[in-house]
């Protein structure tokens, strides 16, 4: 159907005042009906289910309109048959929040010198590194998690120094785990953005920084970081989002035990069968993440730098 | 839309066609139903079941010698096995729901009602499995491995002697404990533990759920899962762990010392079936791969595998000795007792069975 309208109305198409390199917004169908799809569609989903009941037998929803999933979230009918303000699920959500709060903080440590190091090598050489940084995006997540479980294990090597040093320590599913896990994978996605701001930032400016008396710490804060600070502003939103709504670290390292909301959410579409409850938890993370997204487009904005969020 | 189900329902005259013809060629009919039991036929039967839970050996002899070829795909729990049977077609011929569930996707026509035991295997299945509350007569499903879920413990640990009862488990505050991850086996040995009957399980009395809950306050496993715990007890990672029993037949295959503890307030017994969901590609496929697990020795080998005790009546002369010998597979006499069927509950119930875990997991 598409196709034969193309067709049929190019003509009058090729009437309109066309820039070069414009052509016809109808070529965006295909992706806009794919997002459509698998976002909005998922979301409005998502947003309608948490107003309503859950099934009376099997899994899924009962239409009836209730807003008893979003009073789930804060109150609690006791089993003593109080009532009380239930901090269950705000403790899971500031979890979530301390956890990739650290974790953005730590990558960013770490990638600050990495990204730098990488920009200044010869054309060849960076070519390599950042295929080296990307390198961990060849294999599935699911497995260098599972490697790293083995690594931290109370019988893994790290456990067996810890053993070697006489220390009763445990890393392996304990928060200090997910914590690790958070930035193992999300490193990459701190090196990148900075690497991509590092790599544009013209040293000659650092040099005339030197030759004018400024000293490496000046240098650094008054000339390199104002540069790349696009790249650093980049990097927090692809380590912080994304770590808020992160599953697989506190399942796998964490030891199973509910300390990120997205574990909650997903106890909720299995043994707890309460799926409104879920796309409350749900539209809840949606919201911190869409608050989240416009308090940095806003520092952005007002720094008055180009980053590419969205 | 209609053009597929049209597609799959001419694939379905098709399989049924070429099945027909040979069941003409052969002369054999034993079926109690109309027409003869298919015995051979063509193509694939689409088999969904937990995850380690089939000797792919097994599946290599059914191929060879029905020549249908069978395609494996997982799942980790009941509530995920039902909410992909509730979403609509799955393409699955045959899936492996437990007890409670075999009842509620009766009840909400998720199932054919073929007829098992009637199949010319049907009369292998062991009687006291024969009238079983979710399935009366064996109308839908067959059996499949049946156990219990009570405490696997590694005996180089003294704190394994000082466990005879759930409420031992809960309180005695070890290091090295894991707990599975599951509302229904955690919160039902809560309220055993906390004093409340068998049959009283899933009680809507509030303040019976609330001694579980104040129980589990205290009640901090080093791990909450269900999949890691085979390797985590041989790996010395984790001594006291709640399991199934044959869960604790392979640990013990690998760590001697492993003890099944079967706690004195009384355990859950449960049991998983073959049956066929609404809407199966391959029907009679599905009869032929159920009616072929019922076999003795077929059954016998599926035991061999898992780890668990099969329903199938004369499996146990085909049964490997260690798994025939071994306390925690085959109940001792004095234990028969302790084991009861997990509890079917009803809304009301989950829910605060549901409260309770979730009170638990996020107390952590």
């Amino acid at each position: 159907m598409t196709a034969i309208n193309v067709a049929t109305e190019s003509p009058a198409l090729q009437n309109e005042q066309m820039r070069p390199g414009q052509t016809s917004p109808r070529l965006a169908l295909p992706t806009v009906l794919f997002l459509v799809a698998t976002i909005a569609v998922p979301i409005a989903i998502t947003f309608v289910y948490s107003f309503l009941s859950t099934a009376d037998i099997g899994t899924g929803v009962k239409w009836d309109f209730t807003l008893s999933a979003y009073r789930h979230l804060f109150v609690q009918d006791k089993l003593d048959g109080t009532t009380a303000f239930d901090t269950r699920y705000v403790k899971v959500i500031w979890n979530s929040f301390v956890y990739s709060a650290i974790t953005t903080v730590v990558t960013l440590i770490l990638s600050l010198p990495i990204a730098m190091w990488i920009a200044t090598r010869a054309e060849s050489a960076r070519n390599f590194l950042v295929a080296a940084v990307t390198l961990p995006f060849w294999i599935s997540i699911l497995i260098r998690t599972y490697g790293l479980r083995q690594l931290i294990d109370d019988n893994g090597p790290v456990g067996g120094v810890f053993h070697r040093l006489g220390l009763d320590y445990h890393i392996i599913y304990t928060p200090t785990a997910t914590v690790i896990g958070l930035i193992y994978v999300f490193l990459p996605f701190m090196i990148l953005p900075i690497y991509a701001s590092a790599e544009r930032f013209d040293f000659s400016l650092a040099e005339a920084g030197y030759d004018l008396g400024a000293k490496r710490m000046t240098v650094f804060r008054k000339i390199v970081l104002p540069s790349i600070r696009p790249g650093i502003i980049s990097g927090i939103a692809l380590v912080f989002i994304p770590a808020l709504g992160s599953f697989l670290q506190s399942d796998m390292l964490g030891g199973g035990k509910a300390n990120m909301i997205a574990n909650v959410i997903a106890n909720q579409f299995g043994q707890s069968r309460n799926w409104p409850f879920g796309c409350a938890l749900s539209v809840l993370l949606i919201g911190l993440t869409v608050l989240f997204v416009q308090i940095i487009r806003g520092i952005s904005a007002r720094s008055g730098d180009q980053v590419n969020l969205v | 839309m209609g053009s597929k189900m049209r597609h799959r329902a001419s694939a379905i005259a098709a399989i049924a066609a070429v099945l027909a013809l040979s069941a003409c060629g052969s002369s054999s009919s034993d079926g109690a139903s109309s027409g003869a039991f298919p015995t051979a036929g063509t193509g694939e039967v689409h088999v969904y079941n937990w995850t380690d839970y089939i000797d792919p050996e097994q599946l290599k002899a059914f191929t060879a010698e029905t020549g249908i070829k069978v395609v494996l795909d997982t799942f980790d729990s009941n509530e995920t096995l039902l909410a992909k049977l509730q979403a609509g077609a799955t393409g699955y011929d045959v899936v492996v729901p437990s007890d409670y569930m075999v009842a509620q996707m009766v009840e909400l026509n998720l199932l054919q009602k073929v007829d098992v035991a009637g199949f010319p295997n049907g009369k292998n299945i062991k009687p006291n499995l024969m009238d079983v509350y979710w399935d009366k007569g064996r109308q839908y499903s067959a059996p499949w491995m049946y156990g219990t879920t009570g405490i696997a413990c590694n005996t180089v640990d003294p704190n394994c002697a000082k466990i005879t009862s759930w409420k031992d488990w809960f309180t005695i505050g070890a290091p090295k404990m894991d707990s599975l991850k599951d509302q229904v086996e955690v919160v039902s040995a809560a309220l055993r533990a906390t004093g409340v009957a068998a049959a009283d399980l899933c009680t809507t009395d509030k303040s019976k759920y609330l001694a579980a809950q104040n129980l589990l306050d205290g009640f901090k496993p080093a791990v909450i899962d269900s999949d890691s715990g085979i390797e985590r007890v041989i790996a010395g990672t984790s001594n006291i762990r709640q399991a199934w029993n044959g869960s604790a037949h392979r640990m013990k295959a690998k760590v001697p010392t492993v003890e099944y503890i079967y706690p004195k307030e009384g355990l859950n017994l449960w049991a998983d079936n073959l049956v066929i969901p609404v809407g199966a590609p391959n029907l009679d496929n599905a009869k032929i791969f159920i009616n072929w697990m019922m076999d003795p020795k077929n059954a016998a080998a599926e035991s061999n595998f898992t780890g668990y005790d099969n329903g199938i009546t004369g499996s146990d002369a085909f049964m490997a000795a260690d798994l025939k010998s071994d306390p925690a597979v085959i109940m001792p006499a004095d234990k028969v007792a302790l084991a009861t069927p997990t509890p079917n509950c009803s809304k009301e119930a989950r829910d605060l069975y549901t409260q309770v875990f979730t009170t638990w997991t996020t107390g952590q």
